[in-house]
């Protein structure tokens, strides 16, 4: 064993000469720091790349591997009309897997090689926090992530990086302050699932009903047998479930609760409340589970909140026009609410893009996005300012009937993160004529 | 000459000519083929040291990444809660603890064989990234931990990029470690282990004690799959339990049968197997642009057909087949093979 | 006590998958000493078929029926095109190669059937703790797992096949046709792995639906002793037990922990299973 303790020593001594130089976890002297003023990367006169990571493939594909396809039916319908200030939009789409090694790889890909202008709507918060600080210190805009994480928004510390759907406190707080005033006094119990999702809407919850709250549970979205937690939830005499779930957990709540005879009033979250979505999963059971009716009956009665217009949802522009470009690009796949997440957030892209102007740089990007003039399909305001990086400011609380259609219990309500009011939004929404990009 | 020289010696020289060539590689590469030549570097120490176990000893782990995880967790803690470490202290202790976690498996596994090894491997891929779940204020649960790693000297910063000085890095600690497995592969331990994989009556009639052999090839094993988890940790800054999936495990393995078992140049190949079979076929699924159904899973699909033509056409693997090409190449000669071959 | 007895009824049934995806193992490892890593991917395609069918029928026996043939033909496929090329192979070669098959299939799933959930029927009602739907799973299970052990231990077939798995020489002299009984073995494990498919994927089907079901078959078949049908099926119906206890009392993030904990201390004290031949060699 005498050579390998002489080897052992040498690579010891080389590692020394080689590596001494400050702890690993101490910050460098100087850091690279946004680069401003160099000429785009990923910008021609008649393109711009894009890019973007999302889990199409592997147990996270489930709900996510659509939102891609109908943002890209957008960027197709926006090409086919002449592209934005000229130039076409090249949309490349990373499979990720819902790894985060795999989501480093694949951005540190997409910003090396593919050389993109920008992240776009990068998925996933184990995801996506990985390749935040790369993203900074590349000085690649990082626009509109797809989380609800508090993260995004920091703009200090991360000046490239916008938000874009409802983050989970804001929805907390608009759902605590609906179950405080129109459910109140009945026990709550909370099923979320065990990451940041859970901690942050807690958060929102608790301003309002926090003595409301019995019971509290978590799921791992890799363990498909939620019976132990729903019976929990069911043994604490919860009458109110807060749903914080991705839609197969949502549909797996609503057949565990069936199956163990608990009938709880759901109130779903915004990622998991998508009717189009969830009468797929779980239209079939009705009529095995001897309920008379068809479809939507399991699903009826089923309160969930929402900041995006839905295809379920009475008469809607931006939901026709979506319609009309998915009927046109992409008829085979169906029409859900998920895929509408994937279409608004290419067209508000595709608006900061044009707000940007002809002369295209990063820099002017990330200032149409600050601008705070960004108005879309979404049924609340941005928060985005020079300060405030946050997406989505709000939602309204909808309840699913019979016919499986959605009616409005309470008009959308915007509010803060931290301790501020609760309000009706009174900014009025554009047309998609007031802001067309094409034609 | 060569050979008069002992191998512990011509290994180093060896690792120090390679080390000069891939930093003259990575001057010749973009800032992205860098960081896929890191990749392959420390997918390459996580292969190697399953040779050892697998190819050499054979002992069938089907849960090596779950040392890789120990390794990329230690790193991750330690640039996260001793900040004044520096990175190759990190790298070692990563080393250190996959080792320790490895006895330990190795202690537990050692009356094990075959599928029963395999089955309760498997169970540590599953079981142990669930750690994180446990406790969440540690491990940061199923979003796991981010961190920026500081390890280029100040001088090098701005002169040269930094995945080149990372590619540099994770290259010579896996060269390093490479040096001390050849010898241990050369040495007598390398035949205790053959004897022990050949035949375990006969290894401990001759006085080998098998146990001990088997946990002692854990070790070593675990120990190089902590250091590649570390590095791992090192180049991505990121550690997370989505990471450490028991895909991970099988695609090492997958490596070290597509590269060929039994030999060190083996999990070469299949590292860069590993790598780069990824990158082609993604290429390919861009390239035909199809149905969305459709390209997201043609990559996988590629790569299932691979495995499978490969291990039916080419059952000794890459290495098996340059061999043969060798001795194909070199039959005029009588064949005179060196020890520093 | 009620919660008690819920979860050990959750873990009857679910055990009971694990039982039977279990056994399609062991049989397979029975007749060619190989550990197939398709066989949840053999599993996912006929349940896919079966979903395809009872779409297109509306008969839910219709698609179990045609789940079960396209399992076997399936299996036999698999064991004739590349099992049987390997025999001679080292002994990871298989693995890699049902490794590479599983993606292939699963890729395949995604392709056709896309990476989308769809619902999934259960046989029966599914309501209440202990429901029509679970006691045909639990049903389902021993039945077929009693005819496997019949079949084995009572008929000539099932003789046969023994011998050609235990002594494929000599089997040969005696007359046996050796390949067919492999074959065979094959075909009866991917059409037990079907069942166990079926009763597994419901809600919701996707293409890597049957991956956690998978790792926990392969440690009830390592429990119960890979060689032995019979301990596979009471290391499955242990495990699924003992499993609905920890995230019934525990918690659900500790169940891999517990199957990794479980599986150890068992080996530990028997290293061929609980019920397995210890072949160890004494030195």
């Amino acid at each position: 064993m005498r050579s390998s303790r002489s080897v052992t020593a040498v690579a010891l001594a080389s590692a020394l000469v080689l590596a001494a130089c400050g702890g690993a976890g101490e910050t460098p002297a100087n850091n690279g720091g946004a680069k401003s003023g160099e000429p785009a990367p990923g910008v021609t006169d008649t393109e711009v790349v894009i890019g973007s990571h999302h889990p199409l493939t592997g147990p996270a594909a489930p709900g996510y591997s659509k939102i891609s396809v109908g943002a890209r039916a957008v960027y197709d319908y926006i090409n086919d009309g002449g592209g934005v200030n000229g130039r076409k939009i090249t949309y490349k789409v990373e499979d990720d897997g819902y790894n985060p090694t795999k989501t480093v790889e694949v951005v540190k890909k997409l910003v090396l090689e593919d050389k993109v202008f920008a992240i776009v709507g990068g998925l996933g918060t184990p995801t996506h926090s990985k390749v935040l600080d790369y993203l900074t210190t590349e000085g690649v805009p990082d626009v509109l992530v797809s989380s609800g994480a508090l993260m995004w928004n920091a703009p200090e510390k991360h000046p490239n990086t916008f938000g874009y759907q409802l983050d989970y406190t804001r929805e907390g707080k608009i759902q605590g302050k609906f179950i405080k005033e129109k459910l109140a006094g009945k026990k709550v119990g909370l099923l979320v699932q065990n990451d940041d999702i859970g901690t942050d809407t807690q958060k929102g919850l608790d301003q309002f009903i926090k003595d409301q709250i019995v019971e509290r549970k978590t799921y791992d979205p890799a363990n498909t047998d939620v019976t132990p937690q729903i019976s929990a939830l069911q043994a604490a005499g919860a009458e109110v479930v807060v749903c914080e779930c991705i839609p197969a957990f949502t549909a797996l709540t609503i057949l565990t609760s069936l199956k163990i005879g608990y009938k709880p009033q759901l109130m779903v979250s915004s990622i998991g409340a998508d009717p189009a979505t969830l009468t797929g999963l779980v239209e079939q059971f009705a009529k095995q589970g001897g309920t008379q009716v068809s479809g939507g009956a399991l699903l009826t009665g089923i309160m969930g909140t929402r900041y995006l217009p839905s295809v379920r949802g009475a008469s809607d522009p931006w939901t026709e026009f979506f319609k009309g470009i998915h009927d046109k690009y992409i008829p085979q796949e169906p029409f859900t609410d998920t895929m509408v997440y994937g279409m608004v957030q290419a067209y508000t892209f595709s608006q900061a893009l044009k707000a940007a102007g002809k002369d295209l740089t990063r820099q002017k990007l990330l200032d149409a996005m600050s601008s705070g003039e960004l108005k879309g399909p979404g049924l609340t305001p941005f928060a985005y300012s020079k300060d405030d990086h946050a997406g989505y400011t709000g939602a309204l609380v909808f309840q699913i009937a019979a016919d499986g259609s959605v009616n409005t219990l309470e008009e959308a309500m915007t509010t803060d993160t931290e301790s501020g009011e609760v309000k009706a939004v009174d900014d009025k929404r554009p047309t998609p004529q007031e802001v067309k990009l094409v034609g | 000459m060569l050979n008069k020289l002992p191998p512990v010696v011509v290994h180093l020289l060896a690792a120090l000519g390679c080390l000069v060539l891939l930093v003259l590689l990575t001057f010749a590469a973009d800032p992205f083929t860098n960081l896929r030549i890191a990749t392959v570097g420390y997918y390459l120490i996580a292969v190697a040291g399953l040779a050892l176990l697998t190819g050499f000893n054979g002992q069938v782990s089907l849960g090596h990444g779950a040392f890789m995880f120990i390794g990329a967790y230690t790193v991750a803690l330690l640039v996260k809660r001793v900040p004044a470490f520096p990175i190759w202290a990190d790298l070692l202790l990563a080393t250190v603890a996959g080792g320790v976690a490895g006895l330990l498996a190795g202690a537990a596994a050692a009356r094990l064989r075959g599928p029963y090894l395999a089955g309760a491997t498997l169970a540590l891929a599953v079981g142990l990234p669930a750690v994180t779940q446990r406790f969440p204020e540690l491990l940061a649960g199923s979003n796991g931990l981010s961190f920026t790693v500081n390890s280029q000297p100040a001088g090098l910063v701005g002169t040269i990029p930094s995945t080149q000085w990372q590619a540099w890095i994770v290259w010579l600690a896996v060269l390093l470690a490479l040096v001390v497995l050849a010898n241990l592969a050369r040495g007598k331990l390398g035949r205790t282990l053959r004897a022990v994989r050949d035949d375990e009556v006969a290894a401990s009639l001759a006085g080998v004690h098998v146990g001990r052999t088997k946990i002692l090839a854990f070790l070593v094993s675990s120990a190089c799959g902590g250091l590649a988890g570390g590095l791992q940790a090192f180049l991505l800054g990121t550690a997370a339990p989505g990471s450490f999936t028991v895909a991970l495990s099988l695609s090492l393995l997958a490596a070290l049968v597509l590269g060929g078992l039994g030999s060190l140049w083996g999990a070469l190949w299949g590292a860069i197997a590993l790598v780069y079979f990824q990158v082609w076929t993604d290429d390919i699924a861009e390239v035909l642009s199809l149905r969305s159904d459709i390209s997201d899973n043609l990559p996988l699909a590629l790569y299932g057909v691979v495995l499978i033509v490969v291990v039916l056409a080419f059952p000794a693997g890459i290495q098996g087949g340059l061999r043969k090409l060798w001795v194909r190449v070199r039959r005029p000669v009588p064949s005179q093979r060196g020890e520093a071959s | 006590m009620t919660t008690f007895f819920n979860l050990t009824l959750a873990g009857l049934s679910s055990g009971a998958v694990f039982a039977a995806l279990g056994l399609s193992l062991v049989i397979i490892y029975r007749a060619t000493r190989v550990v197939n890593f398709a066989q949840p991917a053999l599993a996912l395609i006929s349940s896919y078929v079966a979903y395809s069918v009872t779409k297109g029928t509306g008969s839910y026996w219709l698609g179990f029926a045609a789940a079960i043939v396209v399992g076997t033909v399936l299996g036999i496929a698999v064991e004739r095109l590349l099992v049987r090329p390997l025999r001679n192979a080292p002994e990871l070669s298989p693995i890699i190669a049902t490794m590479g098959l599983l993606l292939v299939l699963q890729a395949v799933a995604g392709m056709i059937w896309s990476n989308e959930p769809h619902a999934f029927s259960y046989a029966f009602d599914f309501r209440g703790r202990f429901s029509a739907a679970d006691l045909f799973a639990v049903l389902a299970v021993l039945v077929t797992a009693t005819g496997v052990l019949l079949l084995f231990k009572f008929t000539s077939l099932g003789l046969r096949m023994r011998a050609a798995a235990f002594n494929p020489e000599v089997a040969r002299l005696l007359g046996v046709r050796v390949g067919v009984m492999l074959t065979l073995g094959w075909g009866l494990a991917a059409a037990v792995g079907s069942l166990a498919g079926l009763l597994a994927v419901p809600p919701f089907i996707s293409p890597t639906v049957l991956d956690e079901v998978f790792v926990f078959a392969l440690t009830a078949a390592v429990l119960g002793g890979l060689d032995n049908p019979l301990g596979t099926i009471v290391g499955g119906l242990a495990l699924g037990i003992g499993l609905s206890y920890v995230a019934g009392l525990l918690g659900p993030e500790l169940v891999p922990l517990a199957a990794l904990a479980i599986l150890v201390s068992v080996l530990a004290v028997r290293p061929a299973g609980l019920f397995g031949r210890a072949t160890a060699r004494r030195v």
